[in-house]
């Protein structure tokens, strides 16, 4: 190791290819995302139509609520779902979602366990209207969805809540994927700084490496003690050509697509994030510049889905 | 390319900042530090004198010109409803004031304030080369006049040690008769310059009386002072006619030059001037920014100080706000300091320059902790979000003023200058660290809470500096090196400090 890169630290991140937040921001979403789309994926509700329309299989959505009249009629709207999710449209970091499991008399039965009265569904729903998880506290509609009765695969390895797959794609090729587990420490959240374990994905054939929790380098999931590593994630060649459509849909060359495994539905998109998350790096232990460098290099990138899946995998190999 | 364009676009801007500011440094004199105070000498003249019926009046009054070793900071008349002319010839000015009729006593005034300054230009003197006409003396005088020029051309070599010489004898403590004689008429010290000018006459030295104003703190009632200036052939040269020592007196304004009149008055009787001298300090670089404007610079046309002082006042303070916010951006970008909102620190900081920062710190500290514990209770309420914040808001106001009284009981009257902080902002810090305290733990929200108080005390500590308050005000111009620093860090795409920490894990391999 050259002297120089031993004394300064940012030699080495360099050097290991990582992505600060100020080039992430300066070099990759201000030239590659035009702020105009932005909507379309800060707001799910959008999200999920251009979804649909584009034929990108999504959690079904099951009601929208707008205005706070309508939480009166909550009961009668969420009586033929025994299972479902609450979200704000306009939320970010996974905050403002509650996962109910069934509900009985008016009572609900949350994800972790704990009820919930009618008017505690209520006042979780107003503060989603009035704009308690929206950026800038601007009001917003809350969505309730098909909850996600995630793939059995996951089920050693997550502690309550819904394990996703995190990928970045840049100009349409998924460079980077990991897997978000749950712990309890981040409240069934798959948010790696609220403490959910990030796991690593071999591109090439959706083999998950180790994970890191906190700054930790983990081989088992700290709650339940499933080994993280080698598992094989199902599906994953359309789990990259969903990823890759998704670029098409909403027309922003940097993004981070979230994908729920369901037993039933396979791979369904669950949201887009224009600012994509820099942990995947550490998840990986593999910076993303090589990746970005050589594809924003390349002066066209294939149009056919196919195509592009075969360069994610193909890219995988620049380290 | 484009940060091609940013690099450029930030050079220039460095460029014209520097420049200027070079610019007001080396040719206006604006000082780089605020140095210490100057001198200021606030002169004021009064005349009065009382009107003639029906008579226009017209009164010149002989003002200084710009005096050797001295900056006008100020000059300004008062005369209510005569018109006023000033002139200046080169060697007298005089202001000039008239009115068609006026009733009854009538009081004028002008007013000169100077800062000692020895950078100062005099302004060129313009004045022929003086002629002496022979002087007729009295059949008595002449011989004694004669005796005494005899004399003292025994004793004296040149032009100036001759009149030294006149002067000596004629102040000599033990006159001989012919002294005596010629100072039998002499009541006034101006009858005593200007007996000296005719028998310097005699010798054919031209002389003249000037008048100068001894600045003395406190004085009232003062008089001017004559002076005698001899010419030696190549330039005046001013000598005490008492003592004949030569040069001014220290701490002393030429007012007037020559045998005229001081006050001129027609149409008017009495008339007295009445002249008043005080000192006061002031800074110097206000002094500097008036002489910069007697050089008469354009640029000085876009100065800050020629706005009303309340207005001055509030840009000290703005003008610090971009130091603030480069800051900011250092600590958000390059550092990776996490803050409630991005420029909340900097109004907080703005606050804490009334507080001072040990109660700022505290007062702030004890604000956001009971509104937090006031927030949860709230919470427990179920209350929809504006209504929530807006109780929130009164609630820090109530806190406030609660927070004012117990201080002022006490006896902290520090505590007082609590009213002083942003309560909108304090409301909203409060919202969000409830928010991030709910959503990602105590920990992250006193983290947040944490950097949020450093960023604002590193600002107060900034701003409050008196050398950048300084810098800024006087050139403002520097402000566009700012921006074009921040321009530049707009394209920083390098790691944050913070990040090095972040990325750890990656970094123990």
């Amino acid at each position: 190791m050259h002297w120089k890169d031993r004394l300064l630290p940012w030699r080495r991140l360099r050097n290991l290819g990582i992505m600060g937040m100020n080039q992430r921001n300066a070099d990759f979403i201000l030239p590659y995302n035009p702020r105009s789309n932005f909507p379309q994926v800060d707001d799910k509700r959008l999200t999920k139509e251009l979804a649909v329309a584009a034929g990108i299989a999504v959690p079904k959505l099951y009601a929208v609520i707008e205005i706070e009249h309508q939480i009166e009629q909550l009961q009668e709207l969420l009586a033929p779902y025994a299972e479902f999710v609450v979200k704000p449209a306009h939320g970010s970091g996974g905050e403002g979602i509650l996962v109910v499991a069934g509900h009985s008399n008016g009572r609900y039965r949350k994800a972790n366990g704990r009820l919930a009265d009618k008017d505690e569904l209520g006042h979780h729903i107003s503060n989603i209207l009035s704009g308690m998880y929206s950026l800038g506290g601007r009001p917003d509609c809350a969505l309730i969805e098909y909850r996600v009765n995630f793939d059995p695969i996951f089920s050693e390895v997550s502690y309550q809540g819904v394990p996703d797959i995190r990928t970045v794609v840049f100009r349409g090729v998924p460079v980077l994927a990991m897997i978000r587990l749950p712990t309890r420490m981040s409240d069934g959240k798959a948010n790696l700084h609220q403490g959910a374990v990030g796991v690593g994905i071999d591109m090439a054939d959706g083999r998950t490496f180790s994970g890191v929790w906190h700054d930790t380098m983990v081989q088992h999931h700290p709650d339940t003690g499933g080994a993280i590593a080698g598992l094989q994630i199902p599906h994953w060649d359309s789990i990259l050509g969903l990823t890759a459509r998704c670029q098409d849909m909403v027309g922003l060359g940097f993004i981070g697509v979230d994908i729920v495994l369901d037993r039933d539905l396979g791979p369904l998109m669950l949201e887009m994030n224009a600012r994509p998350g820099l942990s995947i790096q550490l998840a990986n232990k593999i910076g993303l510049l090589p990746r970005l460098d050589r594809l924003a290099r390349m002066a066209e990138i294939p149009a056919s889905v196919e195509e592009r899946v075969a360069l994610a995998k193909a890219t995988a190999t620049i380290w | 390319m484009r940060s091609l364009h940013v690099k450029i676009l930030a050079l220039v801007l460095v460029l014209i900042g520097v420049g200027l500011c070079y610019y007001k440094v080396t040719r206006l004199g604006l000082p780089l530090l605020p140095t210490e105070q100057a001198d200021v000498w606030t002169v004021e003249a009064r005349i009065e004198f009382k009107a003639r019926r029906n008579t226009p009046i017209k009164a010149q009054f002989a003002i200084p010109r710009v005096p050797a070793g001295y900056t006008v900071v100020d000059e300004n008349f008062v005369s209510s409803n005569y018109g006023l002319t000033t002139e200046d010839d080169g060697l007298h000015r005089s202001a000039q004031w008239a009115v068609r009729k006026a009733k009854g006593y009538q009081v004028l005034y002008y007013r000169i304030l100077l800062a000692r300054d020895p950078m100062a230009v005099p302004l060129p003197v313009q004045s022929a080369p003086p002629s002496v006409p022979p002087p007729e003396y009295p059949e008595v005088i002449r011989s004694a006049v004669t005796a005494v020029l005899e004399e003292s051309k025994s004793k004296s070599a040149d032009t100036r040690s001759f009149s030294r010489e006149v002067l000596l004898r004629l102040n000599a403590t033990t006159p001989d008769a012919n002294v005596s004689l010629l100072r039998q008429d002499v009541q006034t010290p101006d009858d005593w310059a200007e007996l000296i000018v005719s028998i310097l006459a005699g010798a054919n030295i031209p002389a003249r009386v000037t008048h100068v104003l001894l600045l003395k703190d406190g004085a009232r009632h003062a008089d001017l002072t004559p002076w005698l200036e001899i010419y030696d052939g190549l330039d005046w040269q001013a000598i005490n006619p008492q003592t004949a020592e030569l040069g001014f007196p220290k701490d002393a304004i030429v007012w007037h030059v020559g045998d005229g009149p001081v006050l001129d008055i027609s149409g008017g009787r009495y008339a007295k001037v009445d002249y008043s001298v005080t000192k006061h300090t002031q800074e110097m670089t206000q002094v500097a920014e008036q002489r910069a404007r007697q050089l008469g610079s354009r640029i000085m046309e876009f100065s800050l100080f020629s706005l009303p002082v309340q207005t001055q006042n509030v840009y000290r303070v703005l003008l610090l706000v971009p130091v603030g916010a480069f800051l900011i951006v250092i600590l958000r970008n390059v550092v990776g300091i996490k803050s409630f909102g991005t420029f909340m620190p900097i109004l907080i900081a703005l606050a804490f320059r009334e507080t001072q920062l040990l109660w700022g710190v505290a007062l702030f500290s004890l604000l956001v902790a009971l509104g937090l514990a006031i927030r949860f209770y709230l919470e427990y309420l179920k209350l929809l979000l504006v209504p929530r914040l807006g109780a929130v808001l009164i609630i820090v106001i109530l806190l406030m003023a609660l927070v004012s009284l117990l201080s002022h009981k006490l006896g902290f009257e520090r505590g007082v200058s609590v009213a002083l902080f942003p309560m909108v902002i304090l409301a909203m810090t409060i919202e969000r660290m409830a928010l991030v305290w709910d959503e990602m733990g105590p920990k992250e929200a006193l983290q947040q809470g944490l950097g949020s108080l450093v960023v604002a005390v590193l600002g107060y500590l900034t701003m409050s500096s008196k050398f950048l308050g300084h810098l800024v005000f006087v050139f403002p111009e520097l402000l566009l090196v700012v921006l074009a620093a921040t321009l530049l860090l707009g394209r920083y795409t390098g790691y944050r400090l913070t990040e090095l920490w972040r990325f750890r894990a990656a970094l123990r391999e």
